[in-house]
């Protein structure tokens, strides 16, 4: 081999190891950032996994939001027309929030079904329906009328 | 009646881009003056077009011509003119329309400023674009047209998203997609040096500064969108690795490799392939980027009401474009000449260095953006990627760029020396850690985050300094513009590192209860909400919250956030309220009326060094901008390489 060549298969057995290693990190680092969607059925069917951070995704219920007038707790449920699941909140909510519409929480299910929110996601447009939502809707036979538009 | 004519336009818009996209590359391969000639011709055609078909939309928002669906769900009566406007690329069909339309002005530009470049190239460039162009076109008038009509039309329209009624989304849209459309020059030039068969250094030097120009845009209209996000959500982040977030902020890492890599293949012409490769990347990104938003095959705060058909098609154009491109290249690719070589440390091994570590986090971020899809295709459940993959993925990879750029433009070509390159930088190294501790013990921040961001931050500034400072020492002329604008941005770099490092160690965030007469404390400041007043703008009325903000016995400002509700749609919307400052901003947003008893939930926020954020970002596209303008770029080059170009060009 030419030195030149030397060099170059070098620098190439360098780069791929070092690809190699960013890439094994990076699926490490993906697989300890994942956060699984579940729907209030996947609750009720036990399939969630607890203590661990979830995002849960429907649409709330309609009539259930209840604030406490002198804290910022909020409790709601959330539907996919056939399970609920109740949720609670600390903290400022979205302004797209509202009752009947969509909504994505981020948090950890405990041991009597009962989701403790930290994060409740907002979007940019009203009519907009997250996919995870629409799917899990469909599949428990509740299609929203929102996102038909 | 403006809309037909707008539809005309297009369809005649369609036509010339049909012609340009076949004629003159016909031209160029068979040596037919004119028909190369006839490119610029088309491109000016084409642009006069659009330009009417987007005046006719314009027209139409004026006009409240509700019989235009378009117009009907995203304005109404009350909306003022100025928002009537930008709501042309309010939503789907206008911005694709503004897409087209600028890339229209690229071309028009590539035309009318590439007199120093060989007719062929040139014409081979516009036929390439030419056909983008068909592409968007055919788009836009098979499943987006804004000009469709209903009849009768409503008496009033719907609304403009209220979130979008701001003067940032005003520039945003257009900012990003002269980014992302611009990268479509340097993909043809890429293409049509390929299609050329000799691709040289020549058409590197010509695609240079179109490519810092698309760049540049591109970091302003990120830089904007991040500015928006962080006063209009109400939520005060800056940054949040979100899908369409990081579906721009991909071309934008793609396109930073390829600036310098083609620094490299012009000067050295080493690394010619790649750079190539790096073109037709950046914009295959943009399109993908495209595709992520406009399909809404992700979840994400950005999505808009969406429609799959859409998104095959892009996914489709983008297939064509990305497969042919790669295509022409594995056939053209053996041909292309390699460069010299270089050793162990020099400008192209630093360079080359910059581009791993960028394309890295490039496939990176792209990796965590599509890794919910893939996952979902696969059938093992649905998932999303939080934001700390990002985060500690990102921090892990631009780590070692931070410490390395300042080193790069101090080698020099070819072979240099270790010690050489770095012991001009002594200085700046102590320097940097000696200031970096003396500002952190003055602003009590002892975070390991503040501390390093701090430190690479001045080593980045000083770094860039050293070269500057010798640079102009050794040369009569001073520093060239190309110079500047790198010192400028690599400066911005270490201004943002500073920033970002001190918003995310030392952000003082609180959401709490107050009732009118109360008082929070934040962070040495007292914020008193005096009272919550009813007031009325054009096309809303809101609850607004009127605070005082004293620290020690000194009234420092008021603030007054709201909470609006637009009459139309019934939307309800959270007006932030800041104070903005060189070393920290206040920022109060209301939640909501708690009960009966007048209370409010408000958030505060005081965030250090965020504007360095953004002025970072700002110094970083305005280097790239001056970099556009060398001279060196233009005109006729004395340059022995570029003689047969000029004679061409000339004759």
């Amino acid at each position: 081999m030419t030195p030149t060549r030397k060099k170059r298969l070098a620098i190439v057995a360098l780069l791929v190891l070092g690809v190699g290693a960013a890439a094994a990190v990076a699926f490490t680092a993906l697989n300890d950032n994942m956060l699984y969607f579940v729907s209030p059925t996947d609750v009720h069917a036990a399939a969630a996994p607890e203590d661990k951070q979830i995002r849960l995704g429907g649409l709330v219920a309609a009539g259930s939001v209840q604030r406490d007038p002198d804290s910022l707790s909020v409790r709601f449920t959330v539907t996919d027309g056939r399970h609920d699941v109740p949720v609670s909140f600390e903290g400022i909510l979205p302004d797209l929030f509202r009752e009947g519409q969509g909504v994505i929480a981020h948090g950890r299910l405990n041991q009597d079904g009962h989701f403790h929110a930290n994060e409740v996601l907002a979007r940019h447009d009203e009519n907009y329906m997250p996919p995870e939502v629409m799917k899990s809707l469909e599949s428990a036979g509740h299609p929203p009328e929102a996102s038909k538009q | 009646m403006s809309a037909e004519l707008g539809q005309i336009s297009l369809i005649l818009a369609l036509v010339l881009a049909a012609l340009l996209s076949v004629l003159p590359l016909v031209g160029a391969q068979r040596g037919n003056e004119a028909l190369m000639k006839l490119a610029p011709s088309l491109a000016i055609g084409q642009f006069v077009f659009l330009a009417g078909a987007f005046a006719a939309l314009a027209v139409a928002f004026l006009r409240h011509d509700f019989t235009v669906s378009y117009v009907a769900m995203h304005s109404n009566l009350l909306l003022p003119w100025y928002y009537r406007l930008s709501a042309v690329w309010g939503s789907h069909e206008g911005s694709l329309l503004l897409w087209m339309l600028l890339l229209g002005g690229w071309m028009l530009a590539v035309a009318a400023f590439s007199r120093s470049v060989p007719r062929p190239f040139t014409a081979r460039v516009l036929s390439v674009m030419g056909m983008i162009s068909v592409g968007f076109l055919l788009f836009i008038l098979f499943t987006s047209n804004p000009f469709e009509r209903i009849l009768p039309g409503p008496i009033d329209g719907r609304d403009l998203n209220p979130l979008l009624q701001d003067v940032g989304m005003i520039f945003h849209p257009p900012l990003l997609y002269m980014g992302y459309v611009g990268f479509a020059v340097a993909f043809a030039f890429a293409i049509a040096g390929l299609i050329g068969g000799k691709v040289e250094r020549n058409w590197v030097r010509w695609s240079r500064p179109w490519t810092l120009a698309a760049w540049s845009f591109l970091t302003f209209g990120i830089a904007l969108g991040s500015w928006w996000a962080y006063y209009e959500l109400g939520w005060g982040g800056w940054w949040f690795w979100d899908p369409v977030e990081n579906a721009s902020f991909i071309p934008w890492l793609i396109g930073t490799a390829l600036i310098h890599s083609q620094a490299v293949t012009e000067k050295r012409g080493a690394f010619p392939a790649w750079t190539v490769l790096l073109s037709i990347a950046a914009f295959s990104m943009s399109l993908l980027g495209t595709f992520l938003v406009r399909s809404g095959v992700l979840t994400s705060v950005h999505a808009f009401a969406n429609d799959p058909e859409r998104g095959l098609f892009i996914l489709v154009f983008m297939g064509i474009v990305t497969g042919g491109a790669l295509t022409l290249y594995a056939l053209r690719a053996p041909r292309i000449m390699t460069g010299e070589g270089f050793d162990w440390v020099s400008r192209e091994s630093a360079l080359l260095l910059n581009n791993v570590f960028f394309t890295v986090s490039a496939a990176m971020v792209l990796l965590g953006t599509l890794y919910p899809l893939i996952i979902d295709f696969m059938g093992w459940g649905q998932i999303s990627v939080g934001p700390p993959y990002f985060g500690a993925m990102f921090i892990l990879l631009m780590t070692p760029v931070v410490l390395l750029v300042p080193l790069g433009p101090l080698t020099r070509w070819k072979r240099d020396g270790f010690m050489r390159v770095v012991r001009p930088l002594a200085t700046a190294a102590i320097v940097s850690i000696v200031a970096a501790l003396l500002v952190c013990a003055w602003l009590e921040s002892w975070s390991l985050r503040a501390v390093t961001g701090w430190i690479g931050g001045f080593w980045l500034i000083g770094g860039a300094a050293t070269f500057g400072l010798r640079t102009a020492r050794a040369s009569r002329s001073g520093l060239a513009r190309h110079q500047w604008g790198m010192v400028l941005a690599h400066a911005g770099a270490g201004v943002f590192l500073i920033g970002a490092a001190m918003v995310e160690a030392h952000t003082f965030e609180r959401d709490v209860r107050i009732a009118p007469g109360e008082t929070v404390e934040a962070a040495g400041y007292r914020f008193t909400l005096h009272e919550v007043v009813e007031v009325k703008g054009p096309n809303w009325r809101a609850d607004e919250a009127r605070f005082s903000i004293h620290r020690g016995d000194r009234e420092i400002t008021r603030m007054a956030p709201q909470k609006r509700h637009y009459h139309r749609g019934g939307q309800t919307m959270t007006q932030v309220a800041l104070k903005p400052g060189v070393f920290r901003d206040l920022y109060v947003a209301m939640g909501e009326e708690l009960g009966e008893s007048g209370a409010w939930s408000i958030r505060v926020h005081i965030k250090p060094f965020v504007r360095w954020i953004w002025g970072g970002a700002v110094l970083i596209g305005l280097g790239g901008l001056i970099a556009a303008s060398d001279r060196r770029y233009r005109g006729k080059r004395k340059a022995r390489e570029s003689a047969p170009a000029a004679a061409e060009a000339t004759a």
